[in-house]
């Protein structure tokens, strides 16, 4: 068995595994189960002036018969008097004094209103502050949330008056909801916070029905823009990590976030350069249980590789994310397709013909059947053809010796300036 | 080890593809609390199995599996799953259900092949426990034994462990590698093994009591019975279960000739038929044998499951319902042909009885009879133990102790006709529940 306790920057838990700021952490009973389930942390849903919630909140987003692909949501913050919460949140401590229960917090931009906040939610026994500088809707049309996270100068500051005031280490939660992440996770660096986190959710609408013109999900026949998130954010969720790692001027450590709902999810996050992960949407969808996967899994494969801790693979693979200058052009894969393997769909045949470089044939055999066959010249090793595959290892991307040795464009255009 | 029996042919049900698997995992709702997991004696958490197969992880997987059902690789293959787990998937209605048995042998069979080492025996407690029979149920006490840590010794009247999994399931439902390996699982925990001794016969129950704190009896059934009617000690007439052991271990079974008739329709009588049909026509080069089933009652009443009848038919099996044979007639000591009579279903208090009908006997030219009426009860065997019993079927109070203290006793020995069905499964999960109740009261706890 792996040792899976992970410690972002000085909060300890059992394992990598958060709940996010959100509606599974909005109460202690929901708290206690998650708990009970295994979840090594959570982040309270946030705390704040208590706001007044609508109807009609999520809206799922389907793919063909796959549900929740993606969710969003227009839930304000905690819709909970303070002390409320102040005191679960103290109820949870002690039954579960090894797990890592953080504070999400939101606050106007007011120097004295962050600092009561602070003091008073420090009261209680937490192990952290996750500042919500990431929640776009609603709050952030109320200077607070998102508003806050696209302002770089706001983020340094209000993380200041925070930093000063607690006791706890402060994470801060980012909104992607920007052109870089990197500047306001700098800021973020800059006013003494101790990790990041990220990602919050993206604006985004769900769609309209086409019968009544209804936004989804609508209040009354209106809608507002949503935070949108689950399976299908998880490549933004990927690069906005893995740019802040790599970054020397953010140097601190980041909570992932973003459609976690594997094991392997987990793995990528951390080999890209987070120290753990949050997970909220795989939670709505399927309930707690899902730690128990996440945790066998994880074992399972840190023990295959005979890695000792989770800790080691913590940026791992965040290196391997480089400009694309970078990128050997003399490396080649062509697509080769396994006959015996084919159910002959047609699929890869077409995706090549009309998208891509027309190079996957079809050869008439003696019986009469027709064989997909690869046109090794001609292929560009694009990968589409494996993509629209229904059969897995059908389709493989096998190198192709070039006999040329490694060269970036960054490499030939210095070259080709010498030359020249 | 016996070497597997290639010749008796295509397995009854193929594996899924691996695309089969993916499409079918994802299909899956993982439903909470869900009705599958409720409908299984096991209570194999479905949801949390199928959900590993989709996240590709198969060790964890099949120890979610194992660990709920210790014949979890059996039962993917025998259990009668559209009576359980399918039958209570939430698609049943409107669509078709997951294919929970055989996403389950996807998952174990990629433990077994890969060698992965699923549990580990829990620290030493000190108490011991002997384990009468190593079929399912004792196999079931045994490893969930080890796991808390008891030391257990199994006593086997047989050479392998298994029981009928190993000897009494033909090897196209069940090959003898699967009933081992689950076998193997047990005792790489640690249990003792000592084979070929017979408790009743070769060791006496003081005798076990006074070395061990706990025994579990599972020590089963006895053979298939006597008909009752003239000429069953004719060359040619078998004990189904004596049958089906000797065509899965190999051995020769002699000539069968070409009518072979089975008399019984449960689910060994089902294995009877199709394998000895098999085994005729590769004796005869792939000739035609005529293997017929032949039932007291009608076709609403067989016993066997109904894909297992499907299976039957598909195989080439004739059915005769409604009638009994009254004496089997032989020529130079062998089968020749048996007598028939015609029979009725007559409602009594009893429930329905066939009754023959006289005057309606007909002689059936036949060279094999295997009988397949169900199993005898360990009677004696009990009787010689000390051990209270009603008609055979051992008395168990509901933590499955025997009215003997500390002695317990689970599988198709506590079976009674009329409660539930006789099953691997349930065993299995009696065998947990005797594993249970011995630790209560090994611990000293109520």
């Amino acid at each position: 068995m792996a040792d899976l306790r992970s410690n972002l920057a000085g909060i300890a838990s059992p394992n990598p595994f958060w709940l996010a700021s959100a509606p599974p952490t909005n109460s202690g009973y929901q708290v206690m189960r998650a708990f009970e389930a295994g979840w090594g942390g959570v982040v309270w849903k946030t705390l704040g002036t208590p706001i007044v919630n609508v109807t009609s909140r999520f809206a799922g987003m389907n793919y063909k018969q796959n549900k929740m692909v993606a969710m969003n949501n227009i839930e304000l913050i905690t819709d909970r008097p303070l002390d409320e919460n102040l005191s679960e949140i103290a109820k949870c401590k002690r039954a579960f004094p090894d797990r890592a229960i953080v504070a999400s917090l939101m606050e106007a931009c007011e120097r004295d209103a962050w600092r009561e906040l602070v003091k008073r939610v420090q009261e209680v026994d937490i192990d952290g502050f996750e500042l919500n500088f990431g929640c776009p809707h609603g709050m952030s049309e109320r200077g607070m949330g998102a508003a806050v996270g696209q302002h770089p100068d706001l983020i340094a500051r209000v993380t200041e008056w925070v930093v000063e005031a607690s006791r706890v280490p402060v994470i801060v939660k980012l909104t992607p909801n920007v052109t870089d992440i990197r500047f306001p996770a700098r800021a973020a660096a800059r006013g003494g916070a101790h990790a990041v986190s990220m990602i919050n959710t993206i604006n985004s609408i769900m769609g309209v029905d086409v019968e009544t013109w209804n936004p989804i999900p609508h209040v009354d026949g209106k809608s507002s823009h949503g935070g949108y998130c689950g399976p299908a954010v998880k490549p933004i969720a990927l690069n906005m990590v893995n740019d802040c790692a790599r970054d020397p001027e953010v140097g601190i450590p980041i909570s992932g976030i973003g459609g976690v709902e594997t094991w392997q999810d987990v793995v990528e996050f951390l080999l890209l350069g987070a120290s753990n992960v949050q997970v909220c949407t795989a939670v709505m969808h399927h309930g707690f249980r899902i730690v128990e996967e996440l945790a066998d899994g994880l074992n399972r494969y840190l023990d295959a590789r005979g890695i000792r801790s989770v800790a080691e693979i913590v940026g791992g693979a965040a290196n391997r994310i480089t400009s694309w200058n970078n990128l050997n052009l003399n490396y080649k894969i062509v697509a080769r397709i396994d006959q015996s393997a084919c159910i002959h769909c047609n699929k890869c045949y077409i995706a090549c013909e009309d998208a891509a470089h027309q190079c996957i044939d079809r050869v008439r055999q003696p019986g009469g059947s027709t064989n997909l066959v690869v046109d090794e010249g001609h292929c560009v090793g694009c990968n589409l053809c494996s993509m629209v595959c229904p059969v897995d290892e059908c389709i493989e991307m096998v190198r192709v010796d070039t006999g040329r040795p490694a060269q970036s464009w960054k490499e030939r255009a210095a070259a080709m300036g010498e030359v020249g | 080890m016996a070497a597997p029996v290639p010749s008796l042919g295509e397995p009854f049900h193929r594996p899924l593809t691996h695309l089969e698997v993916k499409l079918e995992a994802n299909r899956c709702l993982y439903c909470y609390d869900a009705p599958c997991m409720n409908a299984c004696p096991t209570h194999i958490d479905v949801a949390s199995f199928i959900a590993k197969i989709a996240a590709g992880n198969l060790a964890g997987s099949a120890r979610v599996i194992m660990d709920a059902n210790p014949m979890g690789a059996s039962c993917a293959r025998v259990c009668p799953t559209d009576q359980l787990c399918e039958g209570a998937c939430v698609y049943r209605k409107d669509d078709t259900p997951i294919r929970i048995g055989d996403l389950q042998r996807y998952a174990v069979d990629a433990a077994m092949r890969d060698g992965t080492r699923l549990f580990e025996a829990g620290a030493p407690t000190g108490h011991t426990v002997a384990i009468v029979g190593g079929g399912p149920a004792g196999l079931s006490a045994a490893r969930d034994l080890r796991r808390m840590g008891h030391a257990v010794t199994i006593f086997e009247a047989r050479e392998m462990l298994g029981g009928l999994n190993t000897y009494g399931i033909v090897p196209f439902r069940l090959p003898i590698e699967t009933a081992l390996w689950e076998a193997e699982q047990v005792v790489e925990l640690g249990a003792e093994v000592r084979t070929n001794v017979r408790v009743g016969r070769d060791l006496a129950m003081d005798a076990l009591l006074a070395e061990y704190d706990a025994v579990v009896l599972a020590c089963g059934m006895g053979g298939v019975p006597q008909i009752g009617i003239p000429g069953e000690d004719l060359a040619g007439v078998w004990d189904a279960l004596e049958f089906i052991e000797q065509a899965k271990l190999g051995r020769d079974v002699g000539a069968l000739g070409s009518r072979i008739a089975v008399i019984g329709a449960g689910n060994t009588a089902i294995d009877a038929l199709t394998c000895s049909r098999r085994i005729a026509r590769q004796a005869s080069g792939g000739g035609e044998a005529r293997v017929t089933m032949y039932y007291r009652r009608g076709e609403r009443q067989m016993s066997a499951y109904g894909f297992e009848y499907d299976f039957a038919k598909q195989e080439g099996i004739e059915f005769r319902f409604f009638c009994a044979p009254a004496r089997i007639l032989g020529e130079g000591g062998r089968v020749k042909a048996i007598e028939f009579v015609r029979t009725r279903l007559e409602t009594s208090e009893g429930g329905e009885a066939a009754v023959p009908v006289s005057g309606t006997e007909f002689v059936e030219p036949i060279d094999t009879v295997v009988r397949a009426i169900g199993q005898s009860r360990l009677v004696e065997t009990f009787d010689r133990l000390g051990i209270a019993h009603d008609g055979g079927v051992v008395r168990v109070d509901e933590s499955l102790q025997t009215t003997r203290p500390g002695v317990y006793a689970a599988g198709d020995c506590i079976f009674a006709k009329g409660t539930r069905e006789a099953m691997v499964v349930e065993a299995a999960e009696q065998g947990k529940r005797a594993a249970r109740s011995i630790d209560t009261y090994l611990r000293g706890g109520a």
